[in-house]
């Protein structure tokens, strides 16, 4: 058995374009389902504004069952909204109650500029994977399942941060708008296997020199684990600090060896 | 539609992972290259700060021999004075540990400024809308306000009891004809906004240590799940001793258990 909340207000970040000053929009939802999802209820809102013959609210999302990260949102000053490890798309109305004021907005870095209302460009993040974010290995079939034998400690900890959908929750909930956890658990899912090894060193330093494009700094606040959808520990932030000092000892002598 | 995100005239080369061009790339020298990055400063951070934690804890561990008389402070301060004399000349250690704390206290300062501009430029459009942080401490966010407080006490500190240019006493001989640096100590303390600056300070430093004990684990990668449990109390335990020992000094002053 459903129920519903009503008079839930909306405060809505609104912007018509990246070089636009943005404002935010007041609505009000009379009446919606606790079996809604968050983005169900922005939905429902655009539906609304259709009707009523008005801009609809840009935000993004995709798959909606918390794997592709591509929602975003900033809801009431907490990356992802309210609950822990849960993506936009999997957040239900039922953690809000009647009579809510709701503050949504989108994410905010230099990184990031805002595309429309509460979409933003995270390719700042393709930048990263780009520089380093893969293994070349040669194509073909696939080899078999157990040809590289791997401890089951090691297996679990890079599937840990392989876990990690770059959504940029970590980035918008950071204080200084740092993306070290994206690119530590990158860097980490990889530098654990034994296919990663060969680029172990090269990969690392490209991929942290590249993020220092774009992104601000690590104070180990600790926001980051917290907003993570994925649960992503800060653990692997000190691994790519690890991995970054070897790669600058490791990668001069290969280059001393030309 | 999503366009890719260009610093506005920043030429960037290939920056893949196996890109021919990075290798070829001059490197600038090693320590060079690596305060470079973000990473890298953090990294000059911690030892920085590791550093100067053994500065305090031994400076505090030190100035606990005021509570056996002004006779074995004095004499440890003369102590210092001549540590490795007579190989080197009275001082001439001293001023070389000085100098060195001096260049890590400049790397500090300046691998927080330059990371606090980085930060700023990050999101140079803040939250329009309140945050609700989640597990950031009133510590590791009050660090720039933390530092600066204790920097703003260091330089005080060092006119009031090593120059002596608001305090008078310092620089007076004992008895002995040491320099009196226990009465120096009891005239500073008896002075109460002093003491209550002292106080305030300490417990300003107290906070940035909480932060920094724990934080420098991570910037320096020591991460093992077999002692990641310890960094948080070892953290407590270094700030609660250091404040402790500071503090007891001019509330022993003030309470006239020293003096």
């Amino acid at each position: 058995m459903s129920h519903h909340l009503s008079n839930l207000t909306l405060k809505v970040w609104r912007q018509s374009g990246p070089d636009n000053a943005g404002h935010f929009e007041s609505y009000k939802i009379d009446s919606i389902s606790d079996e809604a999802s968050f983005l169900e209820m922005l939905d429902v809102l655009n539906e609304k504004l259709i009707g009523e013959n008005k801009e609809p609210v840009t935000f993004d999302h995709d798959c909606r069952e918390g794997i592709c990260g591509t929602c975003s949102l900033m809801i009431n000053g907490q990356a992802h909204g309210p609950e822990r490890a849960t993506a936009t798309c999997q957040l239900h109305m039922r953690k809000f109650k009647s009579g809510d004021e709701i503050v949504i907005e989108p994410w905010r870095a230099q990184a990031f500029p805002i595309v429309k209302d509460l979409m933003v460009d995270r390719s700042a993040f393709d930048r990263i994977i780009e520089s380093g974010g893969f293994i070349t290995a040669p194509t073909g079939g696939a080899p078999d399942a157990n040809l590289i034998p791997i401890p089951k400690p090691v297996a679990d900890a890079a599937m840990d941060s392989a876990q990690c959908i770059g959504c940029g929750a970590c980035v918008a909930a950071c204080p200084n708008g740092a993306a070290n956890l994206f690119t530590a658990a990158k860097i980490s899912h990889l530098n654990l296997l034994p296919q990663g090894q060969a680029e172990r060193y090269k990969r690392v330093e490209a991929m942290v020199e590249t993020m220092d494009e774009y992104f601000g700094s690590c104070t180990n606040h600790g926001e980051c684990e917290a907003a993570c959808p994925k649960e992503i520990s800060v653990d692997v932030i000190a691994l790519m600090n690890k991995d970054y000092r070897a790669a600058k000892f490791k990668n001069r002598k290969e280059l001393s060896r030309n | 539609m999503a366009q890719a995100v260009m610093k506005p005239g920043a030429a960037r080369g290939p920056v893949s992972g196996t890109a021919k061009s990075r290798e070829g790339r001059r490197r600038k020298p090693f320590l060079v290259d690596l305060y470079g990055t973000a990473v890298g400063k953090k990294y000059a951070m911690a030892i920085s700060g590791i550093a100067l934690l053994g500065f305090v804890l031994f400076h505090m561990i030190g100035n606990l021999k005021m509570y056996l008389g002004a006779s074995d402070l004095n004499h440890y301060a003369h102590f210092l004075e001549k540590l490795l004399y007579p190989i080197l000349p009275e001082k001439v250690m001293l001023w070389i540990l000085r100098f060195g704390l001096i260049a890590m206290v400049l790397v500090h300062i300046h691998a927080a400024y330059t990371l606090t501009v980085l930060n700023r430029k990050a999101r140079p459009v803040k939250y329009q809308s309140a945050r609700d942080y989640q597990v950031a401490s009133f510590a590791s966010r009050s660090m720039r306000y933390t530092g600066v407080i204790v920097l703003a006490f260091v330089v005080w500190h060092l006119l009031d009891l090593t120059f002596g240019t608001v305090n008078s006493y310092t620089g007076t001989k004992d008895a002995e004809g040491l320099k009196d640096v226990y009465g120096a100590v009891v005239y500073t303390f008896d002075r109460v906004p002093v003491a209550i600056f002292y106080i305030i300070a300490n417990i300003a430093l107290g906070v940035h240590l909480f932060h920094g004990v724990w934080s420098l684990f991570q910037s320096l990668g020591w991460n093992n799940p077999r002692f990641n449990k310890w960094r948080q109390a070892m953290a407590t335990g270094f700030a609660v001793v250091v404040v402790v020992g500071n503090v007891s000094f001019p509330v022993a002053v003030m309470a006239g258990i020293v003096g």
